[in-house]
C-alpha cells in the first residue's frame, strides 16, 4: 500500500512537473505535454540501446525534449502569450502532428529497454527497486526545482518576469528569453519523466496520452504554484488513486481521480495553492 | 368614453411574438443580413435539395454523414465561440447519447416511431449530463483553460469506462455494451408510414431528413443567438466581470449555453449511431475530441454560419485527404490548426466571409 502510494506519487509528480512549470510560470496549458514525454522516452531508449549507461541516456532525453520545447516556443507559442485559449489549440495541433508524425516516421512500436536494477523481496512480496528510485527522483526533483526557483539568479528573474512582466522588462530583463528558457525547462522536465518511465513502458507514439490525464488533473487540483500546489496535490491524489486501485481496480482509481478533481474545483476554484496561500494571509 | 390617456398619439402596434422571433433571424450576433444573403442561402439549400438527383446513393449517404457532425460543431460554436468557454469534451455528450440511443432502441424496438422517442430521450440524457458538468464547472467558477481540461478529462474517463465494459455482466436490458468493440445492431431511425415504416438508412431519405434538421437547427440558433440570451453570452465572452456587475447571473447563462452545446452534441451522437448502427468508445477518445475543435477553429467560431459551412468543408477535405493518404491526414489537420491559430485567429471561413463583405462594400461605394 505504501509502496503503491509511492509509485503513484512519483508518477504524478514526475509527469506533472513540466506541465506545472509551464502553466504556473507562463499561464499556458501545454497540450503537447504528452508528446514531449514521448520524445524524451524515445530519445532515452535510442541512446540507451546504443550502449550509453541509462542515467546518461535519460539525461540526454530530457535535454533533447528541452531543446525541442525551446524550438516550439520560438516558432509557435511566442505569438500566443496574450491568447491563452488559442495557445491550447495550437499546442493540441502540435500534439497531433507529433503523434502522427512519429507514427509515420518510426512505425507503430519501438523496441523498449528492460527495467533495470531488478527487484527485492520483503516478506512475501517483491518490489521493483527501480520504482523506489523513481520515488526518490521525484522527491529530489522537487527539491532541485525549489533551489532553482528560489536560490538562483535565473529563478529570481523568472519569478520577477511572471509577476510583473512590464516591470521586469523595464529593469532590463529580456522577458522573451526567460519565457523561452522556462518553456524549455518545462519541456525538458517532461522529457525527463519520459526518460525515467521509458524502461517501464511499451514505446508507442501515443504513450504520452497515458500521462496526460493524470498530469492535468494534478495541475488543476494543485493550482498555479508548483510547490504549495502541485506537490501536495500529487500526494493527495496518490492516496486516492492508490487506495481505490488497491480495493476496486484501476478503473475506479481513474474515476476517483476525476471525482476528486470536480469536487476540489467546486470547493476551491484556485486549486490547492490558492487555498493554502489563503491560510497564510 | 373618452380615453384619459392620449399622450401617445401613434401607439406602435405591439409586434406579435412570432414577428419578434422572425426578426431575430438577423441581428448583431450573426453574419449575413439583407435579401442578398438570404437569396444565397436559399440557393445553397436548393442546390442541396436537388443534389441527390444528380448523384449516386453513396455520395448522398456520405454527405448525410457530414451533416451528422454539424450539430456538434454548431453546439461547440455556441459554447466556445459565443460564450467563450473552450470545451474539449463535446464528444462525451456525443458518445453518451449515442450509447443511450443504442440501449433504448435495442430494448424497446423500433416500431411506431419509437426511435424518435429514443432520439429524444438520448438527447435529454446528454443534455442532463452536460448541465450537471456545467453546473459543477461554472458554479465552481472555473475559468478559461481549466474548463478545457475538466471537459477533456470527462470524455477520456468515459472512454476508458466504456472500453472496459466487455463481458456479459455489462448489459442494460437486452443491450450489451461490448467494451472496446462498441455496440452495434441498433435500428436506424424510422418514420411510421402507411403500409410499413420507412427506414432511414444512409441514403436519399435520410439525407432529406438531415437537411431539414440542419436548416431548422441553424435558423433556431440564429434566433436564440440574436435574442437577449445570445447577447448576454457574447457579453460574457467579452467581459465576464462587467456582465456580472450589470446584474446577470453569468453562471446560469454559461451553464445553459453549455447545456445547449451538450444537447447539440448529443443530437449528433444519436444521429451518428442511427446512421451507421454502431458506436464505439473511441468516439469519445482524444482524436475524436480533437476533431470538433479543428472544424470549429478552422471554420470560424464566432459566427454560426461560418461554423456550419466551415465544418462541412473541413470534414469533406479531411475525408478526401484520408482517401489519398490516411496517415498524413492527421498531420495536415494539426498543421492546419496551428496555421489557423497563428494566421487567421477568427477562422478561415469567417475571415473569407468578412473579406467578401468588404470587397462588396468597396465595389458598391
Amino acid at each position: 500500500m505504501i509502496y503503491q502510494f509511492g509509485d503513484a506519487f512519483a508518477f504524478l509528480v514526475l509527469s506533472c512537473a513540466g506541465l506545472a512549470v509551464i502553466f504556473g510560470m507562463m499561464g499556458i496549458i501545454n497540450l503537447a505535454h504528452g508528446e514531449f514525454i514521448m520524445c524524451g522516452a524515445y530519445v532515452t531508449a535510442t541512446v540507451a540501446r546504443a550502449g550509453v549507461p541509462l542515467p546518461l541516456a535519460i539525461l540526454s532525453g530530457a535535454v533533447v525534449a528541452g531543446l525541442v520545447g525551446m524550438l516550439v516556443e520560438r516558432v509557435v507559442i511566442r505569438h500566443l502569450y496574450h491568447r491563452p485559449l488559442d495557445s491550447i489549440i495550437a499546442t493540441w495541433g502540435i500534439s497531433l502532428i507529433a503523434t502522427q508524425g512519429v507514427l509515420i516516421l518510426l512505425g507503430p512500436t519501438m523496441a523498449g529497454i528492460g527495467t533495470p536494477l531488478g527487484s527485492m523481496a520483503i516478506g512475501e512480496r517483491s518490489y521493483s527497486i527501480y520504482r523506489l528510485v523513481l520515488f526518490a527522483t521525484a522527491v529530489g526533483l522537487l527539491g532541485a526545482l525549489y533551489v532553482l526557483f528560489y536560490r538562483t539568479r535565473y529563478g529570481v528573474i523568472a519569478r520577477a518576469t511572471i509577476q510583473k512582466p512590464d516591470m521586469a522588462r523595464a529593469l532590463g530583463v529580456d522577458t522573451r528569453r526567460i519565457y523561452g528558457w522556462t518553456f524549455g525547462l518545462g519541456a525538458g522536465l517532461a522529457g525527463l519523466a519520459g526518460g525515467l518511465y521509458a524502461p517501464t513502458m511499451t514505446m508507442v507514439p501515443t504513450m504520452g496520452a497515458t500521462f496526460i490525464v493524470e498530469s492535468f488533473v494534478t495541475v488543476v487540483v494543485g493550482g498555479a504554484d508548483i510547490f504549495v500546489g502541485a506537490a501536495p496535490a500529487a500526494a493527495i491524489l496518490a492516496i486516492i488513486k492508490a487506495g481505490l486501485t488497491a480495493w476496486y481496480g484501476q478503473l475506479f482509481g481513474q474515476i476517483g481521480l476525476l471525482i476528486a478533481v470536480i469536487v476540489v474545483i467546486r470547493v476551491m476554484p484556485g486549486g490547492l495553492s490558492a487555498f493554502l496561500k489563503g491560510f497564510q494571509k | 368614453m373618452s380615453d384619459p390617456v392620449i399622450s401617445e398619439p401613434n401607439p406602435a402596434p405591439y409586434p406579435s411574438a412570432l414577428a419578434i422571433w422572425l426578426a431575430r433571424l438577423e441581428g448583431p450576433q450573426t453574419m449575413g443580413r439583407g435579401p442578398g444573403f438570404w437569396v444565397a442561402m436559399a440557393l445553397l439549400l436548393l442546390a442541396a435539395c436537388i443534389f441527390p438527383a444528380f448523384s449516386n446513393d453513396f455520395t448522398v449517404g456520405n454527405i448525410a454523414y457530414f451533416m451528422v457532425w454539424t450539430f456538434m460543431a454548431m453546439g461547440l460554436g455556441v459554447v466556445w465561440g459565443y460564450c467563450g468557454s473552450l470545451s474539449f469534451g463535446q464528444t462525451a455528450f456525443f458518445g453518451l447519447a449515442g450509447y443511450a440511443y443504442g440501449v433504448i432502441t435495442i430494448n424497446l424496438g423500433s416500431s411506431f416511431g419509437l426511435t424518435w422517442l429514443a432520439l429524444f430521450l438520448a438527447v435529454l440524457i446528454g443534455t442532463g449530463f452536460a448541465l450537471l458538468i456545467g453546473y459543477f464547472m461554472f458554479y465552481g467558477r472555473i475559468k478559461g483553460v481549466f474548463i478545457g481540461i475538466v471537459t477533456l478529462s470527462v470524455t477520456l474517463v468515459l472512454e476508458t469506462f466504456m472500453a472496459q465494459t466487455a463481458g456479459p455482466q455489462w448489459r442494460i436490458g437486452d443491450a450489451r455494451l461490448n467494451g472496446f468493440n462498441g455496440m452495434s445492431g441498433m435500428p436506424p431511425l424510422t418514420i411510421p408510414w402507411f403500409g410499413g415504416d420507412i427506414l432511414l438508412y444512409a441514403g436519399a431519405t435520410l439525407y432529406y431528413v438531415l437537411v431539414g434538421m440542419v436548416v431548422l437547427c441553424y435558423l433556431g440558433l440564429r434566433m436564440i443567438l440574436n435574442a437577449p440570451f445570445g447577447n448576454v453570452l457574447v457579453a460574457i465572452r467579452e467581459n465576464p466581470e462587467r456582465t456580472e456587475m450589470l446584474g446577470y447571473d453569468i453562471r446560469l447563462y454559461q451553464t445553459l449555453a453549455f447545456g445547449l452545446g451538450g444537447a447539440l452534441a448529443a443530437l449528433s451522437g444519436v444521429l451518428y449511431t442511427a446512421w451507421g448502427q454502431y458506436i464505439t468508445p473511441s468516439s469519445m477518445g482524444l482524436t475524436a475530441a480533437a476533431l470538433p475543435i479543428v472544424w470549429v477553429a478552422v471554420g470560424g467560431r464566432r459566427d454560426i454560419t461560418a461554423t456550419l459551412l466551415g465544418t462541412l468543408i473541413v470534414i469533406a477535405g479531411f475525408q478526401y485527404l484520408t482517401i489519398y493518404g490516411s496517415q498524413y491526414a492527421l498531420v495536415v489537420m494539426g498543421a492546419l490548426l496551428v496555421f489557423t491559430v497563428l494566421v487567421t485567429p477568427d477562422g478561415l471561413v469567417a475571415t473569407a466571409i468578412t473579406q467578401i463583405g468588404k470587397i462588396k462594400e468597396r465595389t458598391l461605394r
